[in-house]
């Protein structure tokens, strides 16, 4: 019960807090746009090329993936980062719980809190493009809601397990900008995974990468996936990086102490 | 039974040494280089349960590494801490209900939103019942005077009431034990008498034990009968305020606004000058002599504003290195 009054009040404190800045979440919201644009490209290119998916596609897949990426934005290294510089991680370290669900709960506050502009934007959306239509059936609904939240996930707990490398070095943002660049090409965000080369593809389908933004988003469109690799290596990848991250988080804080916390 | 136990405590800190300049900079960038720095170097004592102790030392002295060896936050390098009855490192959920760090130049109340918002935070993470959550809201809000300002967001408080909500955020869960770092730090005179009259009503209501920091001699003065002085990592005293004051500091400081100059020679007559600005002179003068220079000065001089203040800690804490008295 304790467990889920705790969830329950850090939720309703992180949701009260993001409305806050409802200017800059629909300003958030909309500078997520970069796979709109990538429509833009790729569904011009399919009008004249053979790409083996149809203008149509590559609209409602450019979609996909901006509904996705909003499912997934995370940013708790920069938050991570700024609380051991300026050492306001100490004061929480003091309270009988891990400072990690106070970034957890202002990350799923936040989800809550654009959900409100995310739907004006795909209604909008569809308004200007009613061709693109399109209601998916209810399996694969489902399928892309467990995968969005893996991807949110596995996402946060990847960032996370770097962020906590500003315990050691004061940029470890730096980690993620460089993380970024590959998830940028390899996850499907610039062209969906079918684009790439065989063996290419068969190499990066064991990366997290693909989980990330492709494989929800090609659930949620109905494009063929593989179902059961995906969870795998979503789970294997998951596992790994919460262990790391566990090792790491003690190591740091041992660090942190060391050099007077 | 001590609450605080503390015996050859010592922290030792690799810091990194960076010679100025481009040579300097690539030199560190390759090869950096850690020179140890003591910063605790073998303190004991010991805190009854309910006791109000001052903790002195100049910056840099060693009281808030101190403070965050008590606490759990960092290491010790050698010794033994116990507090509560519990290491604290382990930081344990026990023991970490039972204390409260305060720092006074860090804040832990979510900035954009009202101090209330943080506070239901802290009672779900302390496991606070309900009940308990609005009785002791009631109780905290009338002791602080805090009445109304509970649901503004913490930005536009000021800087003393965000202090009093900091302060009701640290102590929500009623813990026995309070580490406090420069709780009056940059208030003004007002807030600063606000919170060390809440702190003392806290004391006597609960019997909480307090261990307290602070560049204000009021504080310690107004809270602790007993102090601890701390001077490059070492305690160099551990008693009774009365006797620090009365030993290392017999005299205070006379500041007077003069209306027309005077020589120094003419005003050397008043007492021990110890410095003089154009109008302003500030006289150094015994404590049994004070009234009978403080009445004499206002009786043979023309003076536009006179006060008396204690002199700062720091001057103290030297005085009390200086003469070399050991705890």
């Amino acid at each position: 019960m304790t467990v889920l009054r705790k969830a329950r009040v850090l939720l309703t404190s992180y949701y009260a807090y993001m409305l806050e800045y409802r200017a800059e979440l629909f300003l958030w919201a909309l500078s997520g746009s970069l796979p709109l644009i990538l429509m833009g490209v790729w569904t011009k290119a399919a009008q004249s090329g053979q790409f083996g998916l149809s203008s149509l596609d590559f609209t409602r897949y450019f979609l996909a993936v901006f509904i996705v990426r909003q499912f997934t934005v995370v940013w708790v290294i920069w938050e991570f980062e700024k609380e051991v510089i300026e050492g306001r991680l100490s004061p929480r370290l003091l309270q009988p719980l891990d400072p990690v669900w106070h970034h957890v709960a202002s990350h799923v506050a936040e989800r809550f809190a654009r959900m409100p502009f995310l739907l004006a934007l795909i209604g909008l959306f569809f308004l200007l493009y009613p061709q693109a239509f399109w209601i998916p059936k209810l399996g694969n609904f489902l399928l892309f809601l467990i995968a969005v939240i893996l991807a949110f996930i596995l996402r946060f707990l990847i960032q996370y397990t770097f962020a906590i490398f500003a315990f050691w070095t004061e940029r470890a943002s730096a980690i993620e900008s460089f993380w970024f660049l590959l998830y940028l090409f390899l996850s499907g965000l610039i062209a969906p995974l079918q684009m790439f080369p065989e063996p290419v593809r068969n190499f990066v389908l064991w990366t997290p990468f693909p989980y990330l933004v492709h494989f929800p988003a090609a659930l949620l469109i109905g494009l063929p996936v593989n179902l059961v690799q995906g969870f795998l290596v979503i789970l294997g990848w998951g596992l790994l990086f919460f262990v790391l991250n566990r090792l790491l988080w003690r190591r740091g804080l041992k660090q942190y102490s060391g050099m007077g916390a | 039974m001590s609450i605080v136990v503390v015996s050859d405590l010592s922290k030792v800190y690799p810091v990194a040494v960076k010679e100025p300049g481009l040579k300097g900079t690539l030199s560190h960038f390759f090869r950096r280089t850690y020179r140890s720095i003591e910063a605790v170097k073998q303190v004991s004592f010991e805190i009854q349960p309910g006791e109000v102790v001052g903790f002195l030392g100049a910056n840099g002295a060693g009281k808030t590494t101190t403070l965050k060896m008590l606490t759990g936050l960092i290491h010790p390098s050698a010794g033994k801490v116990r507090v509560a009855d519990h290491i604290p490192f382990r930081r344990k959920p026990a023991f970490l209900q039972q204390i409260t760090l305060v720092m006074g130049q860090k804040q832990q109340l979510i900035w954009d939103l009202p101090a209330l918002d943080s506070l239901k935070i802290n009672a779900a993470i302390y496991g606070i019942s309900d009940k308990d959550y609005r009785q002791r809201i009631g109780e905290l809000t009338e002791m602080l005077s805090l009445q109304g300002k509970l649901n503004q967001a913490v930005r536009k408080l000021s800087l003393g009431e965000r202090m009093k909500c900091e302060l009701m955020a640290a102590l929500l869960h009623r813990p026995k034990v309070l580490f406090l770092d420069e709780p009056t730090l940059g208030l003004d005179v007002n807030a600063q008498v606000a919170v060390r009259e809440f702190l003392r009503e806290y004391n006597q209501r609960y019997g909480a034990t307090i261990l307290l920091t602070s560049h204000y001699m009021a504080d310690i003065t107004a809270l602790c009968q007993r102090v601890l002085v701390i001077h490059k990592g070492q305690l160099i005293y551990d008693g009774g305020l009365d006797d620090l004051i009365n030993t290392f500091a017999p005299y205070r400081e006379v500041q007077v606004e003069l209306a027309h100059p005077m020589s120094e020679t003419e005003l050397s007559f008043y007492g021990e000058i110890e410095a003089v600005e154009g109008l302003s002179v500030r006289f150094c003068v015994q404590r049994e002599a004070l009234t009978r220079t403080v009445a004499k000065i206002l009786a043979e001089l023309e003076v536009l504003d006179l006060s008396v203040t204690d002199p700062p800690v720091e001057e103290i804490i030297g005085r009390v290195f200086s003469t070399g008295v050991g705890s």
